[in-house]
């Protein structure tokens, strides 16, 4: 039968003591024991970047991780985003933008442009393309994931010119202008 | 604000605070207690007999609750349904094989399951498939679809005694008799393959059966959970009220999450009810490769004739389609790729002729385009061949084919897969084309960037091809509208969602016609308890059917608005006005929420007048004669690295017509995913067979979905021609991103290539690319 480890996970800046089969990856101790079901997977081979959360700053794949080894690690999962009420400035840009369509893969790709925001706040629109280069994404073609990166970061460095064109805002066709 | 403030506007998404936030909850994020967990043993073959299944050590594994195999499953087991029967063209063949939900003497693709392990833990359960034996004696395997004709091939089916799963011949006019009035005929051979629809989220299922409820719930991936709800009562023996499908959030769905009853749709829940615990099944990556269904090859034999001036005179196509192991999806597929086909073309004869055929691999069905895309590939290749061959200017020959505005509706004298006439209702093509020509800078890049590139040593390419699409058919969608005692706006609907929006775009439909605001009206889909009749989402539907039936139940409830209001306030219906939440008496400060209303209107004294109805709520449906037209220009320029044959875009351009747009801002999401789909099937994706009928590339490691650093930037504009066919005069959007980019590659590719090689199949690659300027050089 099952072997268990007990350990004091730092999750989202909170200290959690877990129980847990020893062999469990950190997706599923996140998802299971956690209760936090915000971080999803896709293929559980570390191919599509689904499970994506940070390891001390870092962009790590959940489902190759293994929890026994993240004791005395900091790790951000989607769920810890937030501030109180406040959305994250990739969150409230995914939102402005209508970057999630599903929103399957948002969680990988939000954590993911989250590092990639910490190492470089002024990233172009082809650094942006490469860092989420291993997050794959079916429904959206990253048209506005992209956008949306590129306005948080505007707004994480207080640039207050920074802002999508228009009709990244509103669409290509604005009723009553005509088309 | 006008009438209709939020229809039209890019109003931000309700579902997007659930969804960015990790709170949303998709099936695997129902954790119930004491849930059992399954895994399925399924066949390494493609093609057998199956002469044991020997799972007496499995059951003995510590942690092993249950074993079941076909025979295990007494009455329970028997073929499925046939979901979509053909329609009723004359002459058509159509034999029937559904799934069955455990193979029981013969396995007939790889993946088919074979046996069930219940357990404690989805480890033990995949351990346990280890200690299951199974013998199987190999057959040969059919795996190519002229192969599979061939007299001396293998019969899958041994009941139909043949593999032909189809044969349909529809016809307008006389081809023949046109060809001979022909100034030039294009004849050619087309290859089109598509693969997986790639959903991030796999399939999953969670049943729970609650014995002193008598209740079944199921959480299901599903498109379509009301049908899925109403087989599963009736193969159960339950009634309907006693099982309740959910459909929560999905990470996707593009086709084969539909209406499917999987074998393990079908099993998981009868399981819980054996066990009466909960029983979960999660689909994991590799299993999504075998087991769901997808998209795969046609083999066309085509023909286009043309007049002097490059007008078609008719259109003739022959083609074989891959329906994979069993067809319970009927011929829905290729009738797509027949009908689509025709374009938005003035075709006035067309003779085209299709053969489905079984094979020993993964069932197909539709997934994103649905057949369409190879119908597209067809018509716009052979256009271009035809102007090359007759000197015309690729985007005047399709000017001077386009259906003008006057033709409309415009019948084409076939039956689509609704089994409705195939007759388009609206579109004008010429202005999208215009539009797209200008956007790309079609003109300057012939005449100035192209040659000054070819100057410099780089081949640069355009591609140009437009396309429509059959979208939004029947048979119905409903949906419930209810104004609560709170001032919000409950709204239900049948139609599951998959990232589409609808959260978003049915509250903006209902808060038009209620003058509330768009984040008070709270969308409900996809649960059964919530609203019990309907279909599902397929066939770029939903706006259109559940959008209508959405728009009429809140013109019932405006009405019932007015008249309690009327009442209330003393004053004539024609003197209120609703906006902000409140009837207001126009022209005063005299008004009255929508809350205090829905009290009113469900008093707890009183007499109610005979025949009136409680409350602030209505149910409607809507159900359209036909389905409604899309349309669409798609261009590109890419450059090809003369050493390596690597594709880069350069600009992507699109002009859709899907009539009256909802959401611009969703809709335009809506086609960069399927043109990044597209750009998948176009040069990325393949499914590889060998000649087992083992897939060799299961995996995103070997078959590559597009990333971000594959799909350029999309310039998306459009023009609106209203369908006729629905109040909101919508049209379907989800699929049409999809549909033309294999024609659009082929185009691009042969133009950068400066004519040395002729493309005829999809997909590409650099090493397919090379191999054919290889073969193209050694035959000149």
């Amino acid at each position: 039968m099952d072997r268990y480890t007990t350990a004091t996970l730092r999750v989202n800046g909170q200290d959690l003591q877990v129980v847990f089969p020893t062999h469990h990856t950190l997706l599923e101790v996140l998802r299971e024991e956690c209760g936090l079901t915000g971080t999803k997977h896709g293929c559980e081979l570390g191919e599509c970047g689904t499970c994506t959360v940070l390891v001390d700053g870092e962009p790590v794949l959940s489902c190759l991780a293994l929890t026994a080894e993240m004791e005395g690690r900091s790790i951000e999962t989607v769920e810890g985003l937030q501030d109180g009420n406040e959305l994250h400035p990739l969150q409230a840009a995914f939102a402005d933008l209508g970057a999630a369509q599903c929103g399957y893969c948002t969680p990988g790709m939000l954590m993911t442009a989250t590092a990639l925001l910490a190492e470089n706040d002024d990233p172009s629109a082809d650094e942006i393309r490469t860092a989420l280069a291993g997050n794959l994404c079916r429904c959206t073609g990253y048209h506005k994931i992209i956008e949306a990166v590129e306005w948080a970061a505007g707004v994480v460095r207080g640039d207050a010119g920074a802002g999508p064109a228009r009709e990244v805002l509103f669409g290509s066709s604005v009723p009553g202008e005509g088309s | 604000m006008g009438a209709h403030p939020h229809v039209g506007a890019g109003v931000l998404r309700n579902e997007d605070p659930q969804l960015l936030t990790g709170r949303a909850i998709f099936v695997d994020d129902v954790h119930l207690a004491g849930t059992l967990h399954a895994a399925f043993l399924r066949s390494d073959f493609a093609h057998g007999r199956l002469l044991s299944v020997d799972t007496s050590a499995a059951k003995r594994r510590e942690g092993v609750i249950a074993v079941y195999t076909a025979e295990d499953l007494g009455d329970y087991w028997c073929h499925g349904p046939l979901l979509v029967p053909p329609p009723p063209i004359a002459g058509l063949t159509f034999n029937t094989a559904t799934l069955v939900p455990l193979a029981r003497d013969r396995v007939v693709h790889v993946g088919e399951p074979i046996a069930v392990v219940v357990a404690e833990s989805r480890y033990i359960a995949e351990d346990a498939l280890e200690d299951i034996v199974v013998d199987i004696e190999p057959l040969p395997v059919v795996v190519g679809l002229e192969e599979a004709l061939a007299p001396d091939s293998p019969v899958i089916h041994e009941a139909l005694g043949t593999n032909v799963a189809a044969h349909v011949v529809q016809q307008k006019g006389d081809y023949e008799a046109a060809r001979g009035d022909a100034h030039t005929v294009v004849s050619r051979k087309f290859s089109y393959d598509r693969g997986v629809a790639g959903a991030i989220e796999n399939r999953g299922i969670l049943a729970d059966w609650n014995a002193r409820n008598e209740e079944l719930t199921v959480w299901d991936t599903t498109q379509a959970p009301i049908p899925i709800r109403n087989g599963l009562a009736e193969r159960l023996g339950l009634l309907q009220s006693q099982v309740r499908v959910v459909a929560p959030f999905l990470g996707g769905g593009f086709g084969p999450k539909m209406m499917m009853f999987y074998p393990e749709e079908l099993l998981i829940p009868w399981i819980s009810m054996r066990l009466e615990r909960p029983v979960k099944w999660i689909e994991d990556r590799a299993e999504s490769f075998f087991a769901t269904t997808n998209e795969r090859l046609q083999l066309h034999e085509a023909e286009l004739a043309v007049d002097s001036e490059g007008r078609i005179l008719g259109v003739k196509d022959v083609f074989l389609h891959d329906s994979g192991a069993y067809d319970p999806y009927g011929i829905t597929v290729p009738i797509n790729t027949q009908c689509t086909l025709l374009g938005p073309y003035r075709v006035p004869n067309y003779y085209s002729e299709f053969t489905a055929v079984f094979t020993n691999k993964t069932i197909v069905t539709p997934v994103r385009g649905a057949g369409r895309q190879h119908g597209v590939f067809v018509m716009e290749r052979l256009l271009d061949f035809a102007a090359k061959e007759l000197g015309i200017d690729r985007v005047e020959i399709r000017k001077r084919n386009f259906l003008t505005p006057d033709e409309f509706p415009h019948d084409h004298e076939i039956l689509f897969q609704d089994s409705a006439p195939l007759v388009y209702d609206s579109g004008d093509y010429l202005p999208a084309m215009e539009k797209a020509a200008e956007m790309i800078g079609y003109r300057k890049f012939l005449d100035e960037e192209q040659p000054k590139a070819r100057a410099e040593g780089r081949r640069l390419g355009l591609g140009i091809v437009s396309y429509v699409e059959g979208t939004g058919i029947g048979p119905y969608e409903g949906a419930r509208v209810s104004v609560e005692p709170s001032g919000k706006v409950q709204l239900a609907t049948g139609v599951g969602t998959q990232g589409q929006g609808h959260f978003t775009t049915f509250a903006q439909i209902v808060a038009d016609q209620l003058g509330v605001d768009v984040t008070d009206v709270h969308v409900v889909t996809g649960d059964t308890r919530e609203f019990s009749w309907g279909t599902g989402t397929f066939a770029s539907r939903g706006i259109v059917v559940a959008g209508s039936a959405c728009h009429e139940a809140a013109i019932v409830v405006r009405k019932r608005i007015l008249s309690v209001a009327s009442e209330a306030l003393e004053a004539a219906e024609d003197d209120l006005e609703l906006a902000d939440g409140v009837v207001r008496v126009k022209g005063s400060d005299l008004s009255i929420s929508l809350g205090e209303l829905a009290v009113r209107a469900n008093p707890l004294r009183g007499a109610v007048a005979a025949g009136a109805e409680p409350g602030l709520e209505a149910t409607s449906y809507f159900g359209p004669a036909r389905g409604t037209t899309a349309s669409g220009v798609h261009a590109m320029i890419v450059e090809i690295d003369p050493e390596t044959l690597e594709v880069s875009i350069q600009r992507y351009v699109v002009v859709h017509d899907c009539g009256r747009l909802v959401n611009p801002v969703i809709v335009d999401g809506q086609i960069h995913g399927g043109v990044a789909h597209g750009i998948g099937n176009a040069f990325f994706e393949e499914l590889v067979y060998d000649d087992q009928g083992q897939l060799l590339n299961a995996s995103f490691m070997d078959y590559l979905l597009p990333t971000a650093t594959d799909v350029p930037h999309m310039e998306v504009a459009h023009v609106e021609t209203p369908s006729p066919l629905n109040p909101l005069g919508v049209k379907g959007v989800g699929e049409a991103g999809a549909i033309p980019v294999g024609a659009l590659y082929a185009q691009a590719l042969e133009d950068a290539l400066q004519g040395a090689v002729e493309i005829r199949e999809i997909p590409l690659s650099p090493g397919r690319l090379f191999d054919l300027v290889q073969d193209a050089e050694a035959d000149s």
